[in-house]
Formats: structure tokens, C-alpha cells, sequence
């Protein structure tokens, strides 16, 4: 009996470290005060002032378009990479596509902006930003198709050829229909890793253009205030409604991301 | 002209040659079966005729005309597989449609036949079902009715029963003979069961490591197997180590070491001192518990070792008097007593000189 109330406690423990911190933020992004000190009233209007805020909207703006075409290109890509390992079992096709889902971001923010500088000569801005984030989020998607195809029978594609299915009809009626779930969850996934990327694009960045993360970054190092509460709050509700409904799509995603 | 020809097939994996020189020759209209253990090429056959993967050396006709570079979708052809293969995310109807919408047939068209294929299958109620809501043996049939609806050529069907539970599995057996029959497409059938095989089949092949052992028909099959394998793989067999002592055209003397002189007959020019195995099937040995009754020539002495009572037949294993342990069948035809004979009785076994078949080494 005691143990378990010392399992309980120690769970408990545990999942407040995790989101008090969190739920702090949420709360005092409706606090009536400039100061993130004592609750003083309720009132909503951080975000109406954030909606005013032409940097904020700018930054948002960024962030979404380039999240929407990054995560879109890829998905694609992805799904190409995916079905290819999945195919051709290429000792080092995996390692290849893979290796910059576990190499540090802080190397590959690197990495790209010398890459983009001293090779490509590349003016840094909304392009360098959107390939950074197509280029960590391909191996994403990649490990979603694969572990999609992997738990499926091969002979669906053999029968698709053998009841007559050229190889793109294959690919059309059979083999999209069954990867589309680890489509949209390796998108949303994709989506989700853009919008909140900060190490990375801060390398790519440049000057002129920032993303929403860089623009919470820039303004927290005057202060705290209730504005970056309420962007945040924001933030974590769209980043967590994709994450949901990623899961429903494909139960292996939150996995495939740890 | 033979529907489907193989010649002198081979197929090699690294150093492992799948399939050696293999031809055979099947006919339109037959239930044809390639039997074998697991790993004797049979399913690697079955791939190369399917188009899934192609001969190293000889090759594949169809209607006279070779098969070599036609991709699987350009075959007028259909594969069963074990696994059934259904497509999980369409209906009943959609995966039976699948064929005939690869065909462009037009939409009308396309609903009759998907109707009279469901309907040869007994499925006409589970059209709208998905794979998953459906049984092992729907599915089976779902599979046949999708790969009948466009009316192939020719059916390969890769151990479609294997997957199924023991009594459904024979309930499918005489479903599938009934539709081959009332469809008449030529099937080719690959199963590791004899049972099965002799069931089914117009001919059976006999595969063993990449080759055809024998190819006849069920009957032939189990009543004169070519060598020791086919006769070993197909059903029960006491096989029995003899030596030719004399043969003419109507006896045939053998010697089996610690038994004594066997008599049998063979149509073979034999010559004495050839050395090979008697092939004796358990149904053919009589068993009696007197001697006098036991009136044959082949007639040794023995002990019931064991039994298996199966309530129709009884297997006895008798122990004869060198050590050796024969199998025989009996039907338990003893009005009052459930079995003939039990464990420990002294019995006399006998069997007539062409009970049994000479097989050389």
C-alpha cells in the first residue's frame, strides 16, 4: 500500500516538473499585469495586443509559410526516401537519410550556414531557412513511411502488379493509399518541428527575416512580458493539436520522435 | 499445343540453385500441382510464371509464345497468394473490381461481373465488407473471385489453404475443385500437403531440391512412385531394403536381409544382385492372429508393438521377428469388437506378391 503511494507521489512529481512550468506560462499570459509576479486579474488583452503587433505578425507569418512548404516538400521527399529504403535494402541508404535526425542541431545550424555561405553563396533569408528545415525534417517522415511499410504485407504489391497494375497504378491505388496515414503524420510532425525550430534557424536566418521563435527570443532579452506568454500559449496549442492528431495518424510517431 | 510449357527452367540464388532444368508441360482445363517440401522451388516456379521473378536459364511459354520480359501486370494470368493479399483499404467489391478496372472495362460492365464473381464464391452478401471484417475462408474466396473475375488464362494459387484451420481447410478443398470444374481455367497449385495435392489434382509434380522427382496423376502417383523419395513423401510406406535374387517377366525374387525371401513382381528387365527398397503401403498388409489364415507367400511373424485406434481404421506397428517395425492399416470392420488386435498379441502379417513396388537405387 505504501509503495504505491510513494509511485503515485513520485509520478506526480514528475509530471508537475514537466507542465507547471508550462502552465505558468499559459496563466500569466492572461494576467492583468506587465509584471509575471502575482496574479492580479484576468484579461485577454495580451493577445489582442499581439494581434497589433506588426513584428510579431510578420514573424508568424514567416514561420507559417515556411512550416506549410517545408513540411509539404518534405512529406514528399520523405516518402520518396522512405519507400526507397523500404525497397532497396541499401546498408547505407538509412544511415544516410537518418543521420541528421540524430546529429546535434547546433552542428547542423552550422553546417548549413557554411554550406549556404561559403558554397552556395546563398543570400540567407526565407529560402535558406525553408531547405534548413526541409533537410531536418526529411528523415522524420522518412522513418514514418518506412515503419509504415515495413508492418505490411509485401505481397499487396505484387498482387497489384499481378491483377494487372502498372507500376505507377500500383503506386496510385495501392501503396499511396496505405502510406497516406504515415503521410500525414510525417507532415504534421514536419510541420511542427518548423514552426518551433530555434537553434537552426538561428544560424540561417540572417538579417531581415525571422521566424516566430527567433522573434520570442529577440524579446526576451528585454524582459519577460505577458506578450511572450500569451505568443507562447499560442504556440503550444497549435504545436500540441498537431502532435494529437499526428498520433492518430500513425501511433508510432511520438515514438519515432524520441 | 500445351497451355503452359516450362523448359529446362533453372534458377539460381548466389551458389544455391532454387531450380534445376526443370520442364513440364500443362494442359488448358487441368488442376495442376507442384508438391514438394518446404524450400524445393515449388513457390520460386510459381514467381517465375507470375513474372515476380524471372530464369536464369530455359524458359517460360504460354499459348506457344514466351514469357520473357512481359511484365507480371502484361500476363494473362492471376496469383492466389497465402496471404491472401486483399487490399485492406477497399471493399469486397473493390478488390474483386481491381482487375477489371486495370482493364479499362467500362463501369456497367464492371459492376455485372463483380456481381457473377461474388456470386461463384457465395459471397453476394459481404460486397460492401472490408478484408478485415471477413473470415480466414472469406477472405480465400474473396481472393479466388478476384482472381477469376477477368477470366485468365491460367491461376497460380501459392498454398491458399495454408493459413486455414484443418476442417474448413477440407470444406475448401472440395469448393475449390467444384469451381475449377464449373470455370474451367487451367489452376496451377503449389501445396507442401500430399493430402491436399492428391485431392485436388488432375497431375501432380514431386519436387525435391530444385527438381521434378515424378509428375503423374494422384493414383500413379501413390500406387507406383518412381523412386524412394515420392514414395516416402506421398502418404504411409514401409520401405523395406532388398536385393534381386531373380527376376523374370512374371516373378520377381528379392532378399531382404534378416527378413528372408520376398516374392513380388516387376515389368523391369532386373538383374539379379541389384540392390533397392520394397515400397509397401500399410493398407495392403493383412494381419492375422493365426497362421493358417495368414495364406500368402510374403508371410512373416510378428508382435503388435503399438496402435493408434482412429475409431473408421486402426494403425498397428508390428514388430517383426529381426527387430524391424512395419505399419499397417486396417478398417475396424469386426462386427462387436472395436479393433482387431491389441498391443502384445503375436500376429502373422502377409501380403500378396504385387502389393508391393520395387524401387531401385
Amino acid at each position: 500500500m505504501m509503495s504505491r503511494f510513494w509511485l503515485w507521489a513520485a509520478a506526480l512529481a514528475v509530471y508537475a516538473f514537466l507542465y507547471v512550468p508550462l502552465a505558468v506560462v499559459v496563466i500569466f499570459s492572461f494576467n492583468d499585469s506587465q509584471l509575471n509576479a502575482a496574479w492580479v486579474g484576468f484579461t485577454t488583452d495580451w493577445y489582442a495586443k499581439l494581434f497589433q503587433n506588426e513584428e510579431m505578425l510578420a514573424a508568424a507569418a514567416n514561420s507559417l509559410s515556411i512550416a506549410l512548404l517545408s513540411s509539404t516538400l518534405a512529406t514528399v521527399l520523405g516518402a520518396m526516401a522512405g519507400l526507397a529504403m523500404h525497397r532497396w535494402r541499401f546498408r547505407w541508404l538509412p544511415f544516410l537519410v537518418l543521420t541528421p535526425v540524430a546529429m546535434p542541431e547546433i552542428l547542423l545550424g552550422v553546417s548549413l550556414l557554411l554550406f549556404f555561405r561559403q558554397v552556395l553563396d546563398l543570400t540567407l533569408g526565407f529560402f535558406s531557412i525553408l531547405i534548413a528545415h526541409i533537410t531536418f525534417s526529411i528523415g522524420f517522415v522518412a522513418i514514418i513511411v518506412r515503419a509504415r511499410l515495413a508492418g505490411m504485407d509485401e505481397s499487396l504489391f505484387e498482387a497489384a502488379r499481378d491483377l494487372g497494375a502498372t507500376p505507377w497504378a500500383t503506386f496510385r491505388r495501392v501503396t499511396l493509399p496505405l502510406i497516406l496515414p504515415a503521410l500525414v503524420a510525417g507532415f504534421l510532425m514536419s510541420f511542427t518541428l518548423s514552426i518551433d525550430d530555434f537553434v537552426i534557424t538561428f544560424f540561417v536566418a540572417g538579417v531581415g527575416v525571422t521566424t516566430l521563435p527567433l522573434q520570442i527570443y529577440s524579446m526576451i532579452k528585454v524582459a519577460v512580458t505577458p506578450e511572450v506568454n500569451a505568443v507562447s500559449t499560442l504556440l503550444m496549442a497549435l504545436t500540441l493539436t498537431l502532435v494529437l492528431i499526428a498520433s492518430r495518424f500513425a501511433p508510432d510517431v511520438l515514438k519515432a520522435r524520441t | 499445343m500445351a497451355l503452359l510449357e516450362l523448359k529446362n527452367l533453372t534458377r539460381r540464388f548466389g551458389a544455391l540453385e532454387a531450380v534445376k532444368d526443370v520442364s513440364l508441360s500443362i494442359e488448358a482445363g487441368e488442376f495442376f500441382t507442384l508438391l514438394g517440401p518446404s524450400g524445393c522451388g515449388k513457390t520460386t516456379i510459381l514467381r517465375m510464371i507470375a513474372g515476380f521473378d524471372a530464369p536464369d536459364e530455359g524458359e517460360i511459354l504460354l499459348d506457344g509464345v514466351s514469357l520473357a520480359g512481359v511484365p507480371p501486370e502484361r500476363r494473362p494470368l492471376h496469383t492466389v497468394f497465402q496471404s491472401y493479399a486483399l487490399f485492406p483499404h477497399m471493399t469486397v467489391a473493390g478488390n474483386v473490381a481491381f482487375p477489371l478496372e486495370m482493364m479499362k472495362r467500362p463501369r456497367e460492365e464492371i459492376r455485372r461481373r463483380v456481381a457473377e464473381a461474388l456470386e461463384l464464391v457465395h459471397l453476394s452478401d459481404k460486397a460492401a465488407s472490408f478484408p478485415h471484417e471477413l473470415s480466414g475462408g472469406q477472405k480465400q474466396r474473396v481472393a479466388l473471385a478476384r482472381g477469376l473475375v477477368n477470366k485468365p488464362r491460367l491461376l497460380l494459387l501459392d498454398e491458399p489453404l495454408g493459413a486455414l484451420d484443418a476442417k474448413l481447410r477440407v470444406e475448401m478443398q472440395s469448393e475449390l475443385i467444384a469451381l475449377q470444374r464449373e470455370v474451367g481455367i487451367t489452376f496451377v497449385f503449389v501445396t507442401h500437403s500430399q493430402q491436399e495435392a492428391l485431392a485436388l489434382s488432375h497431375r501432380i509434380a514431386v519436387m525435391r531440391d530444385g527438381r521434378i522427382e515424378q509428375c503423374d496423376e494422384p493414383d500413379k502417383l501413390y500406387t507406383q512412385p518412381a523412386n524412394r523419395f515420392v514414395a516416402d513423401f506421398i502418404g504411409k510406406i514401409n520401405l523395406i531394403d532388398v536385393e534381386v535374387i531373380a527376376a523374370s517377366k512374371l516373378r520377381l525374387n528379392l532378399k531382404a536381409p534378416g527378413l528372408g525371401e520376398i516374392e513380388a513382381v516387376d515389368a523391369r528387365p532386373l538383374r539379379p544382385g541389384e540392390r533397392g527398397v520394397l515400397a509397401l503401403r500399410p493398407e495392403l498388409i493383412r494381419v492375422h492372429g493365426h497362421k493358417e489364415s495368414a495364406d500368402l507367400k510374403n508371410r512373416f511373424a510378428g508382435r503388435i508393438k503399438g496402435l493408434l485406434y482412429l475409431g473408421d481404421v486402426t494403425h498397428y506397428q508390428i514388430e517383426l521377428a529381426d527387430g524391424r517395425v512395419i505399419a499397417a492399416l486396417l478398417p475396424n470392420a469386426a462386427p462387436g469388437r472395436a479393433k482387431f488386435h491389441e498391443v502384445g498379441d503375436p500376429v502373422w502379417i502377409c501380403w500378396r506378391h504385387d502389393a508391393g513396388v520395387f524401387l531401385r537405387d
